[in-house]
């Protein structure tokens, strides 16, 4: 029986630990810009969010978190003038060079809104609609349906009503629906721009509860206006504010801080970041 | 009698706006509501002396008989069956023409283009041309392609659906915009193409108000006699129009004709007649109500 040697497997553990901890990101913003025609939006923005991690999104209004999240998929494609400069890489893919097929970066990249938006057909229908446009092969439809609505914790509440129109559930159910609508189509990486917003505390608490669950499948980025669920839920978190241009007055948002989500809670580099997350502003 | 008295007081008082209790304001309301009453009245009048007159002629034969130079031998049942021919024809012209031209300018015309402007304007103003200018510009196409026999089913129907073409286009967008931004967004953010989006989220959604939309621009076209008059619609017929090739009158203009001729046995069935056009008129509003009811989405 060799006895165990603690400090080699103590230094094992550790580079298992560091291997484990280092992970390329699913997605990478390199000094991106996105102007809305020549309205600077978001100004020089560098980050990246990692695989099976929840990255967070915090700062006040106006600071374009949300501009950056809707950029991820190509939402920002339907506003007229909307524009970006500089890299968002996907797998270390350009989603925004001229082969990509934003329909394609948008399967898999989908996201949830801050309203529930659950269209106007059956609770079935919303599940099954996003695997019937891409064309999806699927030896049975209820499958992947029951499949989606169980990850999205919704499957128990709706299993008997599913030919019944998602209008009748609950706010919360309804967001759910929407995960699971996102979840359907099998996608890698899941935008939350807001998604409690509209939401009493207790279908929050759920939405929170999933998104741990959905951590270890999927890559989540969600913006919030609400700083405890950031601190509850994210693994990392960036920090944007608006900064005014000395001449025009015009406000661009700008990313002032990115880091774990421990360390900008607890100690802050930036000093704006400090103020914003004990309240002094924002 | 008091009692009636504070009632009408109370209520008058209860409806000025805000509880306004001026004499100015109470002087007001009791216009309006006198104006109100004598439309009301107005059309009552209209009705129940349209009914009186008629009423001898209310009958089956009125469904059955051919127009004849006897008033008691004739009915409408080429015109109504013309009307439901050319109004049958105007539908199938329309709907499918009038939806596709909305949907290309709600969901996918650059709003910021020129021309696409000027298509919009000129849309809503063609909304608002006298219904006769329809009918003479059928009637300069027709000359233009050498036709000349105008009393065919589908040149009346070509001429109204150029008059409901524009009031079905701006019903059907003001239904597509009536669906929600957050709908699209949703069924394009799940990897739909802005086609599918349209087809299988957008229109369904806006089916119910196409539907109402649609259906009160055809009872509008139903009671237009003027175009099809320019159009030779005016014949005395003694068949049942068959076909699209096929001569017809319509309803209208059948009332028109019979309203004219001397003999009072005429006028009565012109009465009839105008009776059973109303009857069919207030149908078609009630069946795109209940459709508006039952099916109305609220988002």
């Amino acid at each position: 029986m060799n006895p165990i040697d603690t400090t080699e497997a103590a230094a094992r553990a550790d580079t298992f630990e560091a291997a484990r901890e280092y992970r390329p990101p699913v997605l990478d913003c390199d000094s991106v810009s996105i102007f809305y025609d020549d309205f600077l939006a978001v100004h020089d923005v560098n980050f990246g969010c990692g695989d099976n991690e929840i990255t967070a999104l915090i700062g006040p209004s106006g600071c374009g978190k949300s501009t950056v999240l809707r950029s991820f998929n190509r939402m920002n494609d339907l506003i007229e003038g909307a524009r970006v400069e500089g890299t968002i890489s996907y797998h270390g893919e350009d989603i925004y060079h001229s082969d990509v097929d934003a329909i394609e970066v948008r399967r898999r990249i989908g996201m949830v809104f801050q309203k529930p938006n659950p269209f106007p057909k059956s609770i079935y229908d919303n599940i099954a609609y996003g695997p019937r446009v891409n064309g999806f092969k699927v030896d049975s439809m209820d499958d992947l349906v029951e499949e989606a609505l169980t990850k999205a914790a919704l499957w128990d509440e709706v299993k008997d009503k599913l030919k019944q129109s998602a209008f009748g559930l609950s706010g919360g159910q309804q967001q759910r629906l929407c995960i699971a609508r996102t979840i359907a189509v099998r996608p890698e990486v899941i935008l939350m721009d807001e998604p409690c917003s509209a939401l009493d505390p207790i279908a929050t608490l759920r939405i929170e509860d999933l998104m741990h669950e959905l951590r270890s499948d999927y890559t989540i980025v969600i913006v919030t206006h609400n700083m405890q669920q950031a601190a509850r839920v994210a693994d990392k978190t960036a920090f944007f504010t608006a900064e005014a241009h000395e001449v025009t007055g015009d406000r661009t948002g700008v990313l002032v801080e990115f880091g774990d989500t421990a360390q900008i809670f607890e100690s802050p580099v930036d000093k704006r970041t400090e103020d914003y997350i004990s309240g002094r502003f924002g | 009698m008091r009692t009636v008295q504070g009632t009408i007081e109370r209520t008058i008082r209860g409806r000025a706006k805000g509880g306004e209790t001026s004499a100015s304001s109470i002087a007001f309301l009791v216009v309006l509501w006198l104006s109100i009453v004598f439309a009301l009245v107005f059309l009552a009048v209209l009705i129940v002396t349209t009914i009186i007159d008629g009423w001898n002629r209310l009958d089956s034969r009125l469904f059955t008989e051919y127009p004849a130079s006897n008033p008691e031998d004739a009915g409408a049942r080429p015109a109504i069956l013309g009307s439901l021919w050319v109004i049958g024809t105007t539908a199938f012209m329309t709907i499918p023409l009038g939806v596709a031209a909305a949907i290309h300018l709600e969901e996918f015309a650059d709003r910021n283009n020129w021309f696409n402007r000027f298509i919009e304007v000129n849309v809503q103003n063609l909304a608002a041309i006298p219904a006769v200018i329809y009918g003479m510009l059928t009637l300069a196409a027709l000359g233009l392609f050498g036709v000349t026999n105008k009393n065919m089913v589908w040149v009346g129907a070509l001429a109204l659906s150029m008059l409901i073409l524009p009031v079905v286009i701006i019903a059907t967008r003001e239904s597509l915009r009536a669906v929600p931004e957050e709908i699209r967004q949703g069924s394009l953010a799940v990897g739909a193409t802005p086609l599918q989006t349209v087809l299988r989220n957008t229109l369904p959604g806006a089916v119910p108000g196409i539907a109402t939309g649609s259906i009160l621009a055809l009872s509008r076209a139903l009671g237009e006699a003027a175009p099809l008059l320019l159009l030779g619609g005016l014949v005395f017929l003694s068949f049942d129009p068959n076909g699209l090739m096929s001569g017809y009158t319509t309803m209208p203009i059948q009332i028109f004709n019979w309203t004219g001729r001397p003999q009072e046995g005429f006028h009565e069935l012109a009465a009839a007649a105008s009776v059973l056009l109303l009857v069919m008129l207030l149908a078609m509003n009630a069946l795109a109500i209940a459709i508006r009811n039952r099916y109305q989405q609220r988002w």
